[in-house]
């Protein structure tokens, strides 16, 4: 079972009703029994990073997700900021981060005169195609975005996915069993649907 | 070359879906979350959802049924009616919209806008326009589904939204609703001209013609339909349809 952390930050349906759509079983929980069963995790985020992550501590879910995550290799994906919460921390907030990604979160350089949020479909570019998480996404691959800070992974082989905004970002990022898009695959169609299909069969 | 967005723009009203010709006589077409479910296959670029009795009757959004909606669509969702604060706005985003309209709330006062565009940011807000011709050619904007006369000039309104922080102006033309016969050009390029904002035309369209015309000759960002995505035939029989593979570049 896939279990979406459920930690009160919005509504969290369209996530289920994907995985649902592709006939993975899936639970938006916050019951620790459950997550400890979870054979696959989600962890969800929206609105600030600080707000998240206290939302997330409040819960008191921190140390089974780490149990599972860190020892028990449970596949994770983050989404948005629920992907960012991975890195040791963000430029928008003071909270810590998790920390299970060598990763930082940077804002969007005021120089580039960009308009923030960077908000809409964006095209992504491949940059460890042979990876299972991405497999069967093509050149087109394109997937909804709505953010103002973007991921930075220490190691530039986390990086699965590059966008382009003014500057190359990472769109999606993996070290292991952790693994995080900044898109909502939920919002983007087929392209999302295929990426929640290859992680709800990656092993 | 930017992509354009294609947006079937869903009228609400009660629990079910309906299709109104200039604001007026609406057909009831169906199920909302079984609409939404045939768009999901379609890949449509948006949804733009308006409970069209809202503000007329003054009440609050339908929560419930926005939350079912926004819970089935596997792409972002506007929704509009009957947003006049920031805690609906609030309650609306944590309902899984990505984006709030704010129609006829802005011709009284542009602090939802304002409030809205500061908490959620720009791209969160979506101000609409209701547009109707005068018989002298002019145009006055129109409110609580063109029940009331708004004495502000239209120019006047796009500048205010705008300022307040609207990051996206949604333009409708009360006479060309349901009528499938076009969209009114000039009215589009007359406010495409003075906005730096993208503006959603709405209002008209009935062929793929009358979609790229709305890009090409009156400078929309996007374009918006609802008849020419929900009926089929000279007799306006109800199927759920969307170009597929049509792509507007602009």
């Amino acid at each position: 079972m896939i279990a979406v952390v459920d930690y009160d930050i919005g509504n969290l349906a369209a996530v289920a009703n994907m995985f649902k759509r592709i006939g993975a079983e899936c639970e938006i929980t916050s019951d620790v029994e459950k997550i400890r069963n979870a054979t696959k995790l989600v962890l969800p985020g929206n609105g600030a990073f600080d707000a998240c992550m206290r939302a997330l501590r409040q819960t008191g879910l921190i140390p089974v997700l780490e149990e599972k995550v860190l020892q028990d290799l449970t596949p994770l994906l983050g989404i948005c900021v629920g992907a960012q919460m991975l890195g040791h921390g963000s430029e928008e907030g003071v909270e810590k981060g998790l920390g299970w990604l060598d990763m930082a979160v940077k804002r969007f350089p005021s120089t580039l005169n960009l308009k923030i949020p960077h908000m809409g479909w964006t095209e992504v570019e491949r940059v460890r195609p042979d990876d299972p998480l991405i497999s069967g996404l093509d050149d087109r691959a394109r997937f909804y975005f709505v953010h103002s800070y973007y991921m930075q992974p220490e190691n530039p082989r986390d990086v699965l996915l590059a966008a382009h905004y003014g500057i190359d970002f990472a769109a999606a990022v993996r070290s292991g069993n952790i693994a995080g898009v900044q898109f909502h695959p939920e919002k983007s169609h087929r392209y999302g649907k295929q990426l929640l299909e290859n992680f709800s069969r990656w092993n | 070359m930017a992509r354009v967005r294609i947006i079937p723009c869903l009228l609400l009203r009660g629990h079910g879906l309906v299709k109104t010709r200039k604001f007026k006589d609406p057909v009831y077409l169906g199920d909302p979350v079984n609409v939404v479910r045939i768009f999901n296959e379609k890949e449509v670029d948006e949804l733009v959802v308006l409970d069209i009795d809202a503000s007329r009757e003054g009440r609050e959004p339908d929560y419930e049924v926005i939350a079912e909606i926004a819970g089935e669509c596997f792409m972002p969702i506007a929704y509009g009616g009957g947003v006049r604060t920031l805690d609906q706005a609030r309650r609306l985003i944590r309902c899984g919209v990505e984006k709030v309209v704010v129609n006829s709330a802005a011709t009284e006062s542009y602090d939802v806008i304002r409030e809205a565009a500061q908490v959620f940011g720009r791209q969160a807000v979506v101000g609409a326009i209701d547009v109707k011709k005068t018989l002298l050619g002019g145009y006055r904007v129109v409110a609580k589904s063109a029940t009331v006369e708004v004495k502000m000039p239209l120019d006047e309104h796009v500048q205010a939204l705008i300022a307040a922080g609207a990051g996206e102006i949604f333009l409708n033309s009360v006479d060309r609703d349901g009528t499938m016969d076009g969209y009114d050009l000039s009215l589009i390029r007359r406010v495409s001209q003075q906005t730096s904002v993208p503006v959603i035309a709405c209002g008209g369209a009935g062929t793929i013609e009358h979609l790229a015309a709305a890009v090409n000759e009156g400078g929309a960002s996007a374009v918006a339909a609802g008849s020419m995505f929900v009926f089929h035939g000279r007799l306006r029989a109800v199927l759920i349809n969307y170009p597929q593979g049509l792509e507007l570049t602009r």
